[in-house]
């Protein structure tokens, strides 16, 4: 059973952000907290979904993420959403995991 | 060019008013994301994958130099310093914010350009042939007939929610640029047998899940009728059209379901009731819209110029470029050229600000002011003097628009696919770069000659796959990307679908099979056939047989 984080894009700028474990978003998915059970699963998706009623995301959705390797790195497990992380993939400069 | 009058002034400007109001609303949580949607999308505004995009609307692919210096505004100053131009000819924003939307509105409104049209189920902004007005072989100008179009359906209020999203597009010449056939409603500028103009009509083409060549219902339309007869189809189509499955929404289905006969029948008794009515143009109208694209002044020069010969003598380069990049100009001692936005191993259809303004910089000087934007994502300067085209190629080499590619292998349409796109499977432009690194030898792709590589990266088709000589279309296999190909698509004419050739290749093998396909193609070419000659000549077979053998 994978692990999940939320994502979602910031309603102000559509920026593609993860809930962090303070309670905020972040635009790296390092930063993002790991849901492991559907408990934590629920726990997740409901401050998501508080962060959309208090306007600051929008379309948030839990992800499939692998920390098998190595528990320090998260990294999406669909190509599409590592994507969404990491950038275009045309456009490498644009990768926000290359920040801090 | 069409200048907006003082009710064109007010409507966009009222528009963009009232989205600057819907905007603050939603940061302010009095709009939810549900009801802020439709209002967004009514304003071109998506959220894609990483960001919003907003796609601003082109119409029929004409844009002043001053136009195109506001759009290089706002890419430097809202965006990302680029945007994309699209094979609807409009152009996308990939990274605006929301907070800054009305104020990019506001800005085009300044210029007389909008987002409307762009999006949701509405009558979309109409295409035309980017030639229009400038073309050898054109028989009227169809920008008039586009503009006419655009005024009737912007506000019409039986055709803002219709079943599914409506594309029409006009060539006012025989050789078909504007793919008219793969519209729901293609219009082709026709002569009858007493020398009258009028329309070809064809409806219920369509790309998409379901692709489909558009059926001819009616061979010669007498232009004044346009309105009423267009809008006779909108109504069969508003009133049959599926809106229970959104897969089954277009008019191609119901035309499919119906017989392209039976349905040419349904619009023929409504026409009957809206024939001479009040939806006609109104006497003096038709002549309003004809006088903004009145010809400019054109200067009277002889048919070839000499300086231009002699250039094309002494320096192969340029020659090369003139071969693929020009097309005939109807007036003496003038040329179309191509701006080719598909330089070895670059995104298909983006434009930095820079080169935007260095665009319009060099319409000012040598195309009297005047752009236009393709579907096949390139930009055209339409009024160039031949003995300014050495100097033109030159400043074109400069700025990086003169890769000598038009209409070659490396000319390829891409959608925005998986990099961008929401709904996207797999991406598009990585494998135009692939592509179009492979064969960049410049004697190479011009020995090819005319091949047409379209990629989409779903079944959307937004990159016209299906009428690629040679057509690409991604596929999530197990969540890795995958790739079908289809050969003999056609947009042109003599229009056609596609054929699949096999199974899908993986990403890293898809530039490779292109070769094959290609080093087929040379294998059996006689004399002077292009790519789609050869396949219509000898078919599928030996394709399928090199590809699967080889991969």
């Amino acid at each position: 059973m994978p692990k999940h984080v939320v994502t979602a894009n910031r309603l102000i700028d559509g920026a593609v952000v993860y809930l962090t474990d303070c309670g905020g978003w972040s635009e790296r998915i390092q930063d993002a907290i790991v849901a492991d059970g559907k408990e934590a699963d629920a726990a997740l998706t409901a401050a998501a979904d508080r962060a959309v009623a208090d306007c600051i995301v929008v379309a948030p959705y839990l992800i499939d993420v692998d920390t098998a390797a190595d528990s320090s790195v998260l990294r999406a497990l669909r190509y599409r959403e590592r994507i969404r992380s990491d950038g275009p993939s045309i456009h490498p400069e644009f990768a926000k995991n290359l920040k801090g | 060019m069409y200048r907006y009058d003082e009710f064109d002034h007010a409507f966009v400007r009222q528009r963009v008013d009232q989205f600057r109001d819907q905007v603050s609303r939603r940061l302010s949580g009095e709009l939810s994301e549900d009801e802020f949607k439709p209002l967004r999308l009514m304003n071109g505004l998506y959220l894609q994958l990483h960001a919003y995009m907003l796609r601003v609307a082109i119409p029929y692919g004409t844009l002043s130099s001053r136009q195109m210096r506001c759009l290089a505004h706002i890419a430097r100053t809202y965006d990302k310093d680029y945007g994309h131009f699209t094979t609807r000819q409009n152009i996308q924003y990939n990274w605006p914010a929301l907070k800054d939307v009305p104020d990019i509105l506001m800005d085009l409104a300044a210029v007389e350009m909008h987002a409307l049209q762009t999006s949701g189920n509405c009558i979309r902004n109409v295409t035309a042939d980017q030639y229009a007005g400038a073309a050898a072989d054109e028989i009227e100008d169809p920008r008039v007939w586009c503009e006419i179009i655009r005024q009737w359906s912007s506000l019409h209020p039986e055709f803002s929610f219709l079943p599914r999203k409506f594309k029409i597009a006009v060539t006012g010449a025989p050789n078909d640029r504007a793919a008219v056939a793969v519209h729901d409603i293609g219009l082709r500028m026709v002569r009858n047998e007493a020398g009258e103009v009028g329309f070809q009509v064809l409806v219920g083409g369509g790309q998409g899940r379901t692709p489909v060549i558009g059926s001819m219902i009616r061979a010669f339309l007498p232009k004044r009728y346009l309105l009423s007869y267009l809008e006779a189809i909108l109504r069969v189509y508003n009133l049959l059209g599926r809106r229970d499955n959104i897969f089954k929404a277009r008019i191609k289905i119901l035309v499919q379901q119906v017989g392209a006969q039976v349905f040419a029948d349904m619009v023929e008794d409504e026409w009957q009731h809206l024939k001479d009515g009040p939806v006609e143009l109104p006497d003096g109208e038709l002549e309003r819209i004809q006088a903004y694209f009145a010809p400019p002044s054109f200067e009277p020069l002889p048919t070839l110029h000499a300086g231009f010969v002699e250039a094309k003598d002494r320096d192969p380069a340029f020659a090369a470029w003139a071969r693929s990049n020009l097309a005939d100009h109807r007036e003496p001692g003038y040329a179309i050229v191509n701006l080719s936005l598909k330089p070895v191993g670059g995104v298909p259809g983006d434009a930095t600000s820079a080169q935007m303004d260095t665009v319009a910089d060099l319409a000012d000087r040598f195309s009297l002011g005047e752009i236009r934007v393709s579907h096949e994502q390139n930009l055209i300067l339409p009024h160039v003097r031949q003995k300014d085209l050495h100097s033109l190629w030159q400043e074109l080499t400069a700025v990086g628009f003169a890769t000598a590619n038009i209409g070659l292998i490396s000319d390829i349409i891409a959608c925005p696919g998986l990099d961008y796109c929401s709904l996207a499977n797999a991406r598009s432009i990585p494998i135009a770069q692939q592509i179009s690194t492979r064969f960049a030898e410049l004697d190479r792709m011009h020995d090819i000659g005319e091949l047409k590589v379209k990629i989409s990266g779903c079944i959307n088709a937004c990159g016209h796959h299906h009428v690629g000589h040679i057509g690409i279309l991604g596929v999530d296999k197990k969540g890795e990307e995958f790739y079908q190909i289809t050969l003999g698509g056609d947009a042109t004419e003599t229009a056609e679908l596609g054929r699949l050739v096999g199974p899908a290749l993986p990403y890293d093998k898809v530039a490779d099979a292109v070769e094959t396909l290609v080093d087929t193609y040379l294998e059996h070419r006689q004399g002077g056939e292009r790519f789609l000659d050869t396949y219509r000549r000898v078919g599928l077979q030996p394709f399928k047989e090199k590809l699967y053998a080889t991969h």
